[in-house]
């Protein structure tokens, strides 16, 4: 498996903690922030792969307004959503947002492993898909300078 | 109790309707019978008041007749001639021939001796002036006297004239034949009751009577009772009888003719015309009675019939009603104890993650610590998927729509259970209609339902047995029915079968959820699920599931 970071978002500070020490364990690079405004000032001074984000937190901002703000700062984060909630309909309009993947809680290490792999296969896929068209840019227009907004509407 | 309610109801409608009906009907036939009685009456009043007048006219014209003869023959002769015996018999002769019914005839002179008599008896030499009438005749010239036995001893009545001849005066007097006076006055009596005589100021009779008394005898009718010329009353008689009384009186003023009827033989007529009323009444009462006892009877038991459907379908109302309030419930209670369970899941994951490192190797503990660590993953396992179940309920996704066809799901479902029934020998027979159609539904949903029902038919069996499952497809709904022959469900708990957490399983061994979430998905199908079930016999479960018709793409 390709080493990649993953950021934890969870009001329960017992579930972050131990989460981010366990993926620690296993030589996974975690951060855990409380809430969706923590996250946000995370992803803007650091780049993630892959996000765990509880749909639901009591107080700031829920899972699926911090998730809309995700994708703005970085689009091409790949975010797993966690519900303790039945409402899969919340997980669905997450879905359509643009998050990877919804797990019910509580989530069983193992199986959330392989789903942030998978997550983190498709980034990288992405990634390796516009490294590529951008070397062909560089071939074909040498000298061109890419600016940020248009690799996201890739 | 509640028959008691549906008894009174039909006793209160039942009476009210008689009440209004009988009311106006009776009312009517009395009132109706009243005109009609006092209609007859004043006819009968009327006929008998005529009768009488004209009786007592004939009567007073008779009176008239024999005193004006009797006037005229004493005026023809002078007292020598009359006093003749052969003279006076010529003259009663005459008078007989021209108006009949004088029965005597004598001359008496002014000092009241009989001076000469022509009749059946010996009155000659007789004196009367000691008699009433005597004075009356002298004084006044004309005298009808009242019946009476006189020297003969036998009743009858006189008139007598006054003959003013010269200085002197003599009186020609006949007396008047009775039997012939009560004939006119008895003509006037009819029919089998009728009466008709003539009673004097003083009551007595101066006729005979048909009933009630004899000649001379004292009535029991006060003759001052009737006043005026014609009068007609109502008394009774002596037998106690009530009686119609007509009386008029004579021109003389001195008798009454009396005609008596009773009116209840006039009102025959009316009499048979109130048996047919009565009778026609009597039969509307029936009729009425018949009617309304049947029409109240219909009513309350298709009111009771109604008000047993009502209460079936309120208790479908609460059942579901209950079940929808506690999957709010559940799903509340659930979300609460999925964070802590998973913030569990996380320590137990970091302990057992912590145990691998070298410096527990060592301890002796290990093993404990491990066992204890699957124990508690075991039981965060089991807690989760009861909290799962009770979310599965709670979701309220929209069904995710396809083509579906039942036969097929049920096909899948009960291969996915064959293996287990068949290690449990039990056999599961299916009877389902080919022709059924593909319907628009959640395939995996109904999966669940089918999956639900028949685990628990064979769970309920046991070992050894029988289910059946037919399909059908009646008006707009596909109906499914698990049929199994098990030790079936206790009255008191097929109510409770659709509650979440009700088993009848060990525990540990089921939730008590499946068919709390398969009530959840029929129903949110716009279905229904339900149970018969007699225990000792089997249960039966029938889903009813609205036919979609998959659109037209």
């Amino acid at each position: 498996m390709d080493h990649f970071i993953v950021l934890v978002v969870d009001d329960e500070k017992d579930f972050t903690d131990t989460l981010v020490n366990r993926l620690d364990k296993r030589n996974i690079d975690a951060a855990g922030v409380l809430s969706g405004e923590d996250a946000l000032e995370a992803m803007k001074v650091r780049l993630f792969d892959v996000v765990i984000l509880d749909v639901k937190m009591p107080g700031g901002m829920d899972g699926i307004e911090t998730l809309r703000e995700i994708k703005k700062i970085q689009p091409l984060a790949e975010v797993i959503l966690l519900t303790g909630h039945g409402s899969v309909e919340t997980s669905i309009e997450g879905m359509k947002l643009g998050a990877f993947d919804y797990l019910l809680k509580p989530v069983k290490l193992e199986d959330l492993l392989v789903k942030m792999a998978q997550a983190f296969e498709k980034k990288d896929a992405h990634d390796q898909k516009i490294r590529s068209a951008r070397i062909k840019e560089l071939i074909r227009f040498p000298g061109r300078v890419f600016d940020q907004e248009k690799e996201e509407e890739t | 109790m509640k028959s008691s309610l549906y008894l009174n109801l039909q006793r209160k409608i039942i009476s009210l309707t008689l009440l209004v009906s009988f009311a106006p009907l009776i009312i009517l036939g009395v009132t109706m019978y009243c005109l009609f009685s006092r209609t007859a009456r004043d006819k009968i009043e009327e006929q008998i008041r005529y009768r009488a007048r004209s009786q007592s006219e004939a009567v007073d014209l008779f009176l008239k007749e024999r005193t004006a003869i009797l006037g005229a023959m004493a005026e023809n002769r002078n007292i020598l001639d009359i006093t003749d015996e052969k003279n006076l018999s010529h003259v009663l002769n005459v008078m007989n021939s021209w108006a009949g019914a004088f029965v005597d005839l004598g001359v008496i002179d002014n000092a009241g001796r009989h001076l000469a008599y022509v009749g059946p008896y010996d009155l000659k030499g007789m004196n009367y002036y000691q008699e009433p009438w005597f004075a009356e005749v002298m004084s006044k010239g004309i005298y009808v006297s009242d019946v009476y036995m006189g020297f003969r001893q036998s009743p009858h009545f006189i008139i007598a004239v006054r003959r003013q001849e010269d200085e002197s005066s003599w009186i020609l007097r006949a007396t008047i034949d009775p039997d012939v006076f009560s004939g006119i006055v008895r003509s006037a009596q009819i029919g089998k009751t009728g009466d008709a005589y003539i009673i004097n100021k003083a009551g007595v009779f101066q006729t005979g009577p048909r009933f009630d008394g004899q000649i001379l005898s004292k009535s029991e009718l006060n003759p001052s009772l009737f006043g005026g010329r014609t009068t007609v009353s109502e008394h009774k008689n002596g037998r106690g009888k009530k009686l119609l009384y007509a009386g008029s009186w004579l021109k003389n003023d001195k008798w009454l003719l009396i005609i008596s009827q009773d009116p209840a033989e006039q009102l025959s007529g009316l009499l048979a015309a109130r048996n047919v009323e009565i009778s026609i009444i009597i039969s509307g009462i029936l009729a009425i009675i018949l009617t309304t006892v049947f029409t109240t009877r219909l009513t309350v038991n298709r009111l009771k019939q109604t008000d047993l459907r009502m209460d079936e379908l309120n208790a479908q109302l609460i059942q579901s009603d209950k079940l929808a309030a506690l999957g709010k419930m559940a799903a509340g209670v659930a979300h609460e104890i999925n964070n802590p369970l998973a913030v569990i899941m996380q320590k137990t994951g970091w302990m057992e993650d912590l145990l691998s490192e070298e410096d527990f190797q060592r301890s002796e503990n290990l093993k404990e610590y491990k066992k204890s660590l699957t124990s508690i993953d075991e039981h965060v396992e089991r807690a989760r998927k009861v909290v799962h179940g009770m979310l599965g309920y709670a979701r309220k996704m929209e069904p995710h729509l396809e083509d579906v066809d039942i036969n097929t799901t049920l096909n899948q479902t009960i291969s996915l259970l064959e293996n287990y029934a068949k290690i449990n020998n039990i056999e599961i027979q299916t009877d389902l209609r080919p022709d059924l159609p593909i319907i628009a539904g959640d395939e995996a949903q109904l999966q669940q339902v089918f999956l639900n029902i028949i685990s628990n038919a064979i769970d309920a069996i046991g070992k050894d047995g029988l289910i059946q499952v037919k399909n059908n497809c009646v008006g707009s709904t596909v109906s499914v029915s698990v049929t199994d022959d098990g030790p079936g469900i206790p009255e008191d708990k097929q109510k409770k079968v659709f509650d979440p957490f009700f088993t009848t399983k060990q525990t540990g061994k089921g939730t008590g959820l499946g068919l709390w979430i398969t009530y959840g998905i029929i129903e949110r199908m716009g279905g229904s699920i339900s149970l018969k079930s007699e225990p000792g016999k089997g249960s039966t479960f029938s889903v009813n599931i609205p036919i979609v018709l998959p659109e037209k793409k």
